[in-house]
């Protein structure tokens, strides 16, 4: 985690007077809440339903509004905590389509060799074809002389490892546009973030499917059973090194390794059968296999995990852990396999970890009681009941909250459907201040726009790409701490612009997942008056509940503001005929060649193509609703949720 | 963090102060923006995931460096060991080979690298050592904003009764605003400039869009927003996507050399630039880290590549900036069981700019790397806290004052300044 998001921040809040100005509810004011707890529920009904339904949903769908507010909110946060009483089989079926979900990370590193180890394999067949040649050059340094056959496999490699990912991300785009189980995604998507990995450290995207999987898992469950299960995935092992750990030497191991445990006679006589070259690889690998603890994991496991930064641990702390989980690795290392302890590279040596003395020889279960200390840790529970808080509630969340739900954390043992429960049925959740208060992700800005406007899942990567765009590329966030959940993280002057562009390219159709044709509410509104379809607009997509100079604007097409002073008439902006406006970035040069021969900026084709690489990168001449809709997408109301 | 304060920006704003947005455009036509004293530069470039300084600024005269690595330790200098051994620089340093595009500026006196710098701070946290490097005040994680903020904030070259600053007084190239230009001050994040601009969308798409944003509401949504629409129209005005490197500059294809380029057309198109930022990751290289050739290798070539390309395209210009490197912290002496380095302590920074005092030279005081001198028995031991650095380019360069509030708990600490700027 960033730091950052612990800072408590500075209290600018400033008590919403009237249905008018709460909706001027901004992150500024929303942050602090006012230090008495409010009594009872001070949102209206209707807030109720909007808020929860872009809280504990990823936003309305068409009819949502009105099924919980048939079913109560309470009724429908309560169905929505045991998701395995709802059916989502039309999704579960619309998900077979993506062969790699279902799969191991060592079934998927068998099916689709990363390039790397291609490569190995051609240079070991080479080796063993080409005799004398290849025995000129330095073992294993040489670069192999690739056959086309080669090169087209290599190639085939890069591909089939990029469609791991892509598969997994579009598949978590389309579950949190379409499942019924809404709080599950939101909470798969929380933890996927705080248990964060990056798919594009080396190995660690084979991993991903079954990872994600596991997180949905245990998403409501237990957290020492999440944790614990994280512990043991190939993902986490392998993107925080901990598959590499081994005991210092110099440190007592649980067993012997095997090669140690043969006589000298019998090992010479191995060596013996092997070739030059396979001796001198043994070798190669001999010198790279670990020595060493790597404190990476432990590190993290302590401060993103459990305890947080300020948890009370200290480096002799890492270090320790880190020792107690040597041996915890996967089976066949890079080549894959799941969890896997070896006794013989587990420092065996007794431990103190936050002043806790761990004996000697305890092994595997050694790591275990390790994971029960840190679950059961106050500092744990305090760090994770602020964390959904802060999801749940707003980025600086209520003190008396978080204790209370701390404190559910730890009667409960870690209960995350109880300390869920604690959080999204309280008075603080259902305050003015809450209202709009957190600014939507990218993630949540992509999905919510696609399910406001009804939107069928996307089964190409291109909606999961537009979130990259947005800043938040899916199991893509290098850095083990995950995305800040605060909104000053994702709003900036650069960040506005994309957003508004993301609203624009949604009205002209772009976006596969919310397209404005098919929309039901379009073709309700399609040749009603515009002030009509303003209302139908802020209906669909605000809940009803706009700003009036949201409103204005989108009415009239002018500010009051801004005209009163003449400022309108300086606004620069491109016209449709301006070239600048209507190129993609990745065309720059081209762009420059067509100018100076007078010619059309890019062809039809071109445009295509850019539009599929990047959905904003050039956009039509909107008009009429589709504009509407655009503008409505691209307003401040909706990048708050 | 600090919540930003939008009230001076925006055109409301403007038109407040009796000057219409135009204004801005007439100002860029004429070249004659108000800019920092003698229109300085400074750029900062962050490698995060902490560098490993040893492998950079390469201490070839230690004998403790060589068994301390056995497999990751960067040959010495000789006649035999050509491209694969260390740079000399003055017998007992030298530069990583990848760094080879960094020697020509050493020997010229636009580069010195200083060592054995960093934080004061034991955090070996990648997120507290940035933040505290961001922020500058180590060990204190009260403080919301970053550095480059607050130096903008008290700056003094813009208060009071003068014109308002330009938009890209501070720009990040980078998707979200970093940390280090956290604030009060008005910041421009971006991927790139090309992407800056309300892309098509018809008519008066734009200027609706910008109408329901300019309300009057200072939040950070409204605010940022109003932000934008003002650097949207400067930069169209100046049109920096019609730029060409200049003396045969080559930047690498790369996100960071890409980023890098757009800021010297930042600052070649005039548009008042003071603060520059950008950021490179990959060196957190716990595995297979490489010596001479190899991961890290690859790291930066990639990097000084990309910064010698800055250099050579600014030319003269130069003389107007300074760019300064920095990581989170350094790693550890002793190679790990993985073919890699943990994280460590004490760090390597590169000051470059056209006007430097100190030339030809590494600065710092080195440590030494045998045991009893290490820090906690395994680091780099810090001599120079990275603020003596810091503090010293804002005074000097950017004619930077209030030193206390920019560096608060520090201050203008004179006697630690390392001499790297003449004095004004």
């Amino acid at each position: 985690m960033l730091p950052s998001s612990l800072h408590p921040m500075s209290s600018l809040h400033r008590r919403a007077v009237g249905a008018a100005m709460l909706l001027f509810a901004t992150a500024g004011a929303a942050t602090a809440q006012s230090s008495a707890p409010p009594a009872g529920r001070e949102q209206t009904a209707d807030q109720q339903v909007h808020h929860v339904l872009n809280r504990l949903a990823f936003g309305a769908r068409p009819g949502d509004v009105e099924r919980v507010r048939k079913m109560g909110v309470d009724a429908w946060i309560e169905s929505q905590l045991h998701p395995e009483r709802i059916n989502d089989s039309a999704l579960t079926q619309w998900l077979t389509r993506f062969p790699t979900l279902g799969m191991t990370g060592e079934a998927l590193i068998a099916k689709y060799p990363p390039p790397g180890q291609q490569l190995v394999r051609i240079a070991a067949r080479q080796q063993m074809a080409g005799g004398a040649a290849s025995r000129r050059g330095t073992p294993g340094s040489a670069a192999p002389s690739l056959t086309r056959e080669d090169s087209l496999a290599l190639a085939q490699s890069a591909r089939d490892a990029a469609r791991v990912t892509a598969e997994i991300s579009t598949a978590r785009v389309a579950r949190a546009v379409t499942s019924e189980r809404q709080l599950l995604e939101v909470m798969t998507e929380f933890w996927a973030n705080h248990f964060s990995v990056f798919t594009g450290k080396q190995q660690t995207r084979y991993y991903i499917p079954e990872y994600d999987a596991l997180i949905r898992t245990h998403a409501l469950g237990s957290f020492r059973e999440l944790l614990g299960a994280v512990a043991h995935s190939g993902a986490m092992l392998y993107y925080l090194d901990q598959w590499q750990s081994v005991a210092d030497s110099g440190r007592r191991t649980l067993a012997q390794p095997r090669v140690a445990q043969l006589r000298p006679a019998q090992r010479a006589a191995m060596r013996r059968r092997l070739t030059p070259e396979q001796q001198q690889r043994l070798d190669n690998l001999a010198a790279r296999r670990p020595r060493g603890i790597n404190e990476n994991y432990a590190r993290e496991l302590m401060e993103l995990h459990t305890l947080g930064v300020d948890g009370g641990y200290t480096q002799q702390d890492v270090m320790e852990v880190a020792r107690a989980l040597t041996g915890w690795t996967l089976a066949r290392g890079p080549q894959g396999g799941g969890f896997q302890f070896r006794a013989e590279v587990h420092d065996a040596e007794a431990k103190t970890i936050l002043g806790q003395t761990f004996p000697a020889g305890r092994g595997e279960d050694e790591g275990e009681r390790v994971l029960d200390l840190l679950a059961s840790h106050p500092s744990t529970a305090r760090f994770i009941a602020t964390k959904l808080a802060r999801r749940f509630v707003s980025d600086e969340p209520p003190a008396a909250l978080v204790e209370r739900a701390a404190a559910t954390f730890t009667s409960t043992k870690g209960d995350l459907r109880a300390v869920l429960r604690t959080i999204i049925t309280s008075d603080e959740f259902f305050a003015d201040a809450a209202f709009r208060a957190k600014v939507k992700t990218p993630f949540e800005l992509v999905v919510s726009a696609s399910r406001a406007l009804g939107g069928a899942p996307d089964a190409t990567p291109r909606s999961a790409q537009l979130v990259a765009r947005l800043g938040q590329p899916i199991y893509g966030r290098q850095t083990p701490d995950g995305y800040p959940d605060v909104a000053d993280e994702w709003i900036n002057t650069g960040a506005i612009l994309n957003r508004m562009n993301f609203g624009l390219a949604v009205g002209a159709n772009r976006v596969p997942g919310a397209s404005v044709q098919s929309w039901s509410v379009a073709k309700e509104l399609r040749n009603a008056p515009e002030s009509a379809q303003v209302d139908g607009l802020v209906r669909a997509l605000f809940g009803g509940i706009v700003s009036p100079e949201t409103r204005e604007v989108l009415i009239s097409g002018t500010n009051p503001l801004l005209t009163q002073v003449g400022a309108g008439a300086d606004s620069l902006f491109a016209t449709d005929d301006d070239p600048d406006m209507m190129t993609p970035p990745a065309n720059a040069r081209a762009r420059v060649r067509t100018r100076n021969a007078n010619a059309p900026t890019m062809t039809p084709a071109e445009a295509r193509q850019a539009a599929r690489r990047n959905p904003m990168a050039t956009l039509p001449a909107l008009t009429g609703f589709p504009k509407l809709v655009g503008l409505a997408i691209g307003a401040p109301e909706f990048q708050r949720r | 963090m600090q919540r930003r304060v939008f009230l001076k920006s925006g055109a409301l704003a403007l038109v407040t102060m009796g000057l219409s947005p135009s204004f801005l455009q007439r100002t860029v036509m004429g070249m004659s923006l108000p800019r920092a004293a003698r229109g300085k530069t400074l750029i900062c470039l962050f490698q995060r995931g902490a560098a490993d300084a040893l492998n950079v600024v390469v201490p070839f005269g230690e004998k403790a460096y060589y068994s301390a690595r056995p497999q990751l330790a960067v040959a010495a200098p000789t006649r035999t060991a050509g491209a694969l051994a260390a740079i000399d620089l003055d017998g007992f340093f030298g530069l990583h080979p990848s760094l080879a595009p960094f020697k020509p500026l050493y020997d010229r006196g636009l580069l010195v690298p200083v060592h054995a710098v960093g934080s004061p701070s034991a955090s070996r946290s990648h997120f507290d050592a940035q933040d505290y490097m961001e922020t500058a005040t180590p060990d204190n994680k009260g403080t919301r904003d970053g550095w480059l903020n607050r130096l903008l904030a008290v700056e003094g070259t813009c208060e009071a009764n003068c014109t308002p600053s330009s938009p890209f007084r501070a720009v990040s190239m980078t998707q979200q605003t970093p940390r280090i230009l956290d604030g009060a001050s008005p910041v421009v994040a971006m991927n790139s400039l090309e992407e800056f601009s309300i892309r098509g969308g018809g008519g008066d798409a734009a200027a609706r869009l910008e109408a329901l944003y300019r309300t009057g509401k200072a939040d950070l949504v409204h605010g940022s927003a109003s932000e934008m629409f003002d650097a949207v129209k400067l930069l169209r005005s100046a049109n920096p996507l019609q730029y060409r490197p200049a003396n045969g500059a080559a930047y690498p294809r790369s996100p960071f050399g890409q980023r890098l380029q757009q800021i010297a057309q930042l600052i070649k198109s005039n548009v008042g630039l003071e603060v520059a930022f950008a950021d490179v990751g990959g060196w957190d290289t716990h595995v297979n880290q490489g010596g001479a050739q190899g991961q890290l290798a690859n790291r930066l070539g990639d990097f000084s590549q990309s910064v010698a390309a800055l250099v050579l395209d600014l030319g003269d210009r130069m003389d107007d900036v300074v760019i300064l490197t920095m990581s989170e912290f350094g790693r550890t002496v002793r190679q790990n069981g993985t073919g890699g380095t943990d994280h460590g302590h004490a760090g390597a920074m590169f000051v470059i700019g056209g006007n430097l005092a100190a030339q030809r030279t590494v600065l710092g005081r080195w440590p030494g790397l045998e045991r009893e001198q290490l820090f906690e028995g395994r680091d780099l031991t810090l001599t120079t806290d990275f603020r003596a650095v810091f503090s010293e380019v804002t005074a000097r360069h950017l004619g930077g004052h209030a030193l206390d509030t920019v560096f608060p708990g520090y201050g203008a600490r004179q006697q630690e300044w390392l001499g790297l700027l003449p004095s004004r």
